[in-house]
């Protein structure tokens, strides 16, 4: 059994970029079809936290790279391990994706991206329909398949913490596994 | 590690699927419109475009051409707004000019509104775009009261005639249709683009240097070079409108005066349905300029989406539902089209 810890910044940053993006994806799906008056401020918010996301993830790789992630432990099979590193990969790219698509679809669309009102993001693409097109369903594919990512990780989690009890969830929960 | 019971596993299988699950559920419910309490964007696109989409065009406004110019400050509310628009001599835009509806084909002299769009300063802080019309007023002020108002209007689907019980019974219910319906009654369309004038219709803010706010509506009106007979005889020609601007453009620019009207005390900023009169202050904030007028094909306005809550620094929205409604209604049709054209999906028009 594994009992090392992610890092305390990690786990800082794993839980409340959860919480951002789980937010973040409600706030997206609910945004889009809303007429009503809080629609422009939640579109705002939805843009300024994408881009505490972009930064969030960056610190996230960074300590990532500094702080090596505990192993798993012995007892998942080497598949499942395999299994278990693409699926983080692939996360990390959902995370990537997800602001970075935003962030050009505006650029493509013609408007800035204003971060609380403080500053403007440089915009990278003029202004182009079909690129707008694209990007912004991108946006909304790679949401879902960010949605699918997240079940399946929550879904694996809770397996290893409930069922197996074998110290993986402990890892980023950062308690000491109790038996 | 002990082993649990079978009972308690499968306890803990169930607070997994639970979670699981229930969290599926909440993302499906939601991307279906839970808690969505009035009309949705997408049910608002969906009634303009009656199940007879005209792919890759704007799903109001179909039918338009592309305009270019520049706007020329008057430094008269400069001290109002921070705006750089107002406060520099000149600033180029694109626009585009159209007439309503969602028949990207239909003849420019069947359509009761026309319209004037205007892009400044695209992809920056200072990006400002409006869609002005030729109504000065909205009907309603929500939009669920818009959506009723199109049901109550729409052809019913077994005679194809418009109801006039349902008609009355839904201007008895909206007296604030009444200013919308005065004006209407009163407006006869003139027979060139540069002779109409084009309303902002919801109020916005003026922003000043030390974050005071005060509300206005502006308008663009034929400045008095204007000639106010068509240049060319309006034939039966679909573009006969378009026609008539081009014709103009070969001699001088077409010129509009924008006009600020401030809000009295008593105005409420939220209400688009009252009219703003000429006994309120009002101020000349510059002139536009139009230089050139293209095709969509030649032109360069196709891509842009004429959102009025693209707003530079210096300038607000106000909280009017119609205004933010009309800025979320515009997104789902930009999408729309938006992905229409990236599968080159788009239908001849009136290039």
């Amino acid at each position: 059994m594994s009992t090392r810890s992610y890092h305390v910044a990690a786990r800082v940053l794993h839980w409340s970029m959860a919480l951002l993006i789980l937010s973040m994806l409600f706030a997206g799906l609910a945004m889009v079809q809303s007429l009503e008056p809080w629609h422009l401020t939640l579109l705002q918010l939805h843009k300024s936290f994408g881009v505490v996301a972009l930064v969030a993830v960056l610190a996230r790789v960074i300590i990532r790279a500094r702080f090596t992630p505990p192993p798993l432990p012995n007892s998942v099979p080497p598949l499942q391990k395999k299994v278990a590193k693409l699926s983080h990969i692939l996360l990390y790219a959902a995370m990537f994706a997800m602001p970075i698509s935003g962030w050009l679809m505006q650029n493509a669309a013609g408007r800035p991206v204003v971060v609380f009102d403080m500053f403007a993001l440089p915009s990278l693409l003029p202004q182009n329909l079909a690129l707008y097109g694209f990007l912004r369903e991108f946006h909304g594919w790679v949401a879902w398949a960010f949605i699918a990512l997240i079940l399946v990780h929550i879904g694996a989690a809770l397996h290893h913490g409930l069922i197996k009890r074998d110290g993986v969830l402990q890892q980023m929960l950062g308690n000491k596994p109790k038996d | 590690m002990s082993k649990p019971e079978s009972s308690q596993l499968a306890l803990r299988y169930a607070i997994i699927a639970i979670v699981v699950g229930g969290l599926a559920l909440l993302f499906y419910a939601v991307a279906s419109g839970l808690g969505q309490r009035i009309v949705t964007a997408q049910e608002f696109v969906d009634y303009q475009e009656a199940g007879n989409p005209h792919l890759g065009f704007r799903r109001a406004h179909a039918k338009g051409f592309c305009i270019a110019g520049e706007f020329i400050s008057s430094n008269h509310v400069g001290p109002y707004t921070t705006a750089s628009v107002f406060n520099e001599r000149s600033t180029p835009f694109v626009g585009r000019i159209s007439t309503g509806g969602s028949n990207p084909t239909a003849p420019d002299l069947a359509s009761s509104v026309r319209s004037l769009a205007l892009s400044f300063n695209p992809g920056t802080r200072d990006a400002w775009n409006t869609a002005m019309n030729t109504p000065p007023v909205m009907p309603v002020r929500t939009p669920d009261a818009f959506f009723a108002q199109a049901n109550a209007f729409a052809p019913d689907p077994e005679t194809g005639e418009r109801n006039p019980e349902r008609i009355a019974e839904f201007l008895a219910a909206h007296p604030e249709t009444q200013a919308a319906r005065e004006w209407q009654a009163s407006y006869t369309p003139t027979g060139s683009f540069a002779t109409e004038t084009y309303h902002s219709i919801n109020a916005f803010f003026l922003v000043d240097d030390e974050g005071s706010k005060r509300a206005i509506r502006w308008s663009a009106r034929p400045s008095s070079h204007t000639v106010p007979d068509s240049v060319i005889e309006l034939d039966d020609d679909p573009n006969a409108l378009r026609n008539e601007l081009v014709a103009r453009l070969e001699n001088r620019p077409v010129m509009f005066d924008l006009i600020f009207t401030f809000a009295n005390e008593d105005d409420d900023e939220t209400d688009p349905t009252v009219f703003w009169g000429d006994d309120r202050t009002q101020r000349l904030a510059g002139v536009i300029s139009i230089h050139s007028a293209t095709t969509e094909a030649e032109g360069n306005c196709d891509g842009i989406n004429f959102d009025p809550l693209i707003l530079p620094r210096g300038m607000a929205a106000t909280d009017d539902k119609i205004l933010r409604a009309r800025s979320a209604a515009y997104a789902e049709s930009y999408r729309r089209r938006a992905r229409e054209n990236l599968f080159q999906a788009r239908e001849g028009g009136s290039q």
